[in-house]
């Protein structure tokens, strides 16, 4: 049994960009973004804190689009794919309410702020998702199991815009705006931004391209020991 | 010329004490991607050692019942 040959080439090449495009993006993050006025050195967690908080909520908007698609075809595979990037996107989620906190700690003198709106509707969308994975694994039989996690996944999936558009609509704006209207980014921090959220989202694909290629050698391993009449 | 180089990067150099926090803000995101590869690679070495455990034992004979197709194989539990 071997791992697919042409799925091989491919994780050395994301592998390889993504090595790249961090170090490019540490680069820049610490040698040509300016320091921030207001902030000082502590806005330099900025530049890991939203593009891991945008890719993640990217992630989990993937997972429902990719559990339609499973809904739609009955193909398996796009319940492997939504599964994998919801998974991917709960350990980045993880990272993204730690390096907050830190950032919280360093600028309100507060490890955490419930009446910052921003920051409580993260995590509700991170415990939703946290329900994810024992929900999915309480189901045995398979093909519920993938037909209950679609479901759950378009169903949270579509809640996340929602929640962030409701979160930008309200009126205190505590929590500093990256991007949009009301962004005043310059250049060079702008470019750096920009750099930093190209490198975590090939992070992001890279892992979860590893993550595919071991589930799929797993599942393969497990057909072909029962084939073979091993347990 | 060195001094060409050195006035820009003195621009993004830490003045503050907010350093502190920037480096336990890296340090703990590549902790967390070090737990990932850690338990990427232990699952890696179960799956290794389970299909050298698979190579090396006879091969019985061939089962009766059709091999499950690509689809039927991949409905497995993740």
């Amino acid at each position: 049994m071997r791992v697919p040959s042409s799925s091989v080439p491919s994780l050395r090449t994301l592998s390889i960009a993504t090595v790249v495009a961090m170090g490019v993006a540490f680069g820049l993050v610490f040698f040509y973004a300016p320091i921030e006025l207001e902030e000082g050195f502590l806005q330099k967690i900025f530049y890991l804190h939203v593009p891991l908080a945008i890719v993640s909520l990217c992630g989990f908007v993937s997972g429902g689009l990719m559990a339609i698609a499973h809904l739609r075809t009955r193909d398996s595979r796009w319940d492997l794919r939504s599964y994998v990037t919801i998974h991917m996107s709960l350990i980045f989620g993880v990272a993204v309410l730690l390096t907050g906190s830190i950032w919280a700690r360093g600028s309100w003198g507060h490890w955490w702020v419930w009446s910052e709106p921003t920051l409580v509707s993260y995590l509700i969308v991170f415990l939703l998702y946290a329900t994810y994975q024992p929900l999915r694994f309480a189901i045995e039989d398979p093909e519920r199991q993938a037909r209950y996690a679609s479901v759950f996944a378009i169903v949270a999936g579509a809640f996340v815009p929602l929640n962030f558009l409701a979160v930008r609509l309200s009126t205190s704006y505590l929590h500093p705006r990256v991007l949009g209207g009301s962004s005043n980014l310059p250049g060079p921090m702008r470019l750096t931004f920009l750099v930093s959220l190209a490198a975590i989202a090939l992070l992001f694909v890279t892992l979860c391209s590893y993550e595919l290629t071991a589930k799929r050698t797993r599942i393969m391993l497990k057909s072909r020991s029962r084939i073979l009449g091993y347990r | 010329m060195t001094m060409l180089i050195i006035t820009p990067l003195a621009d993004t150099l830490p003045s503050d004490t907010g350093s502190g926090y920037v480096a336990a803000a890296y340090i703990v995101f590549a902790v967390i991607l070090l737990i990932y590869v850690v338990i990427m690679a232990i699952r890696l070495t179960r799956v290794e050692r389970r299909l050298h455990e698979l190579r090396t034992r006879e091969v019985p004979p061939p089962p009766q019942e059709e091999p499950p197709n690509r689809q039927a194989r991949e409905r497995e539990t993740v």
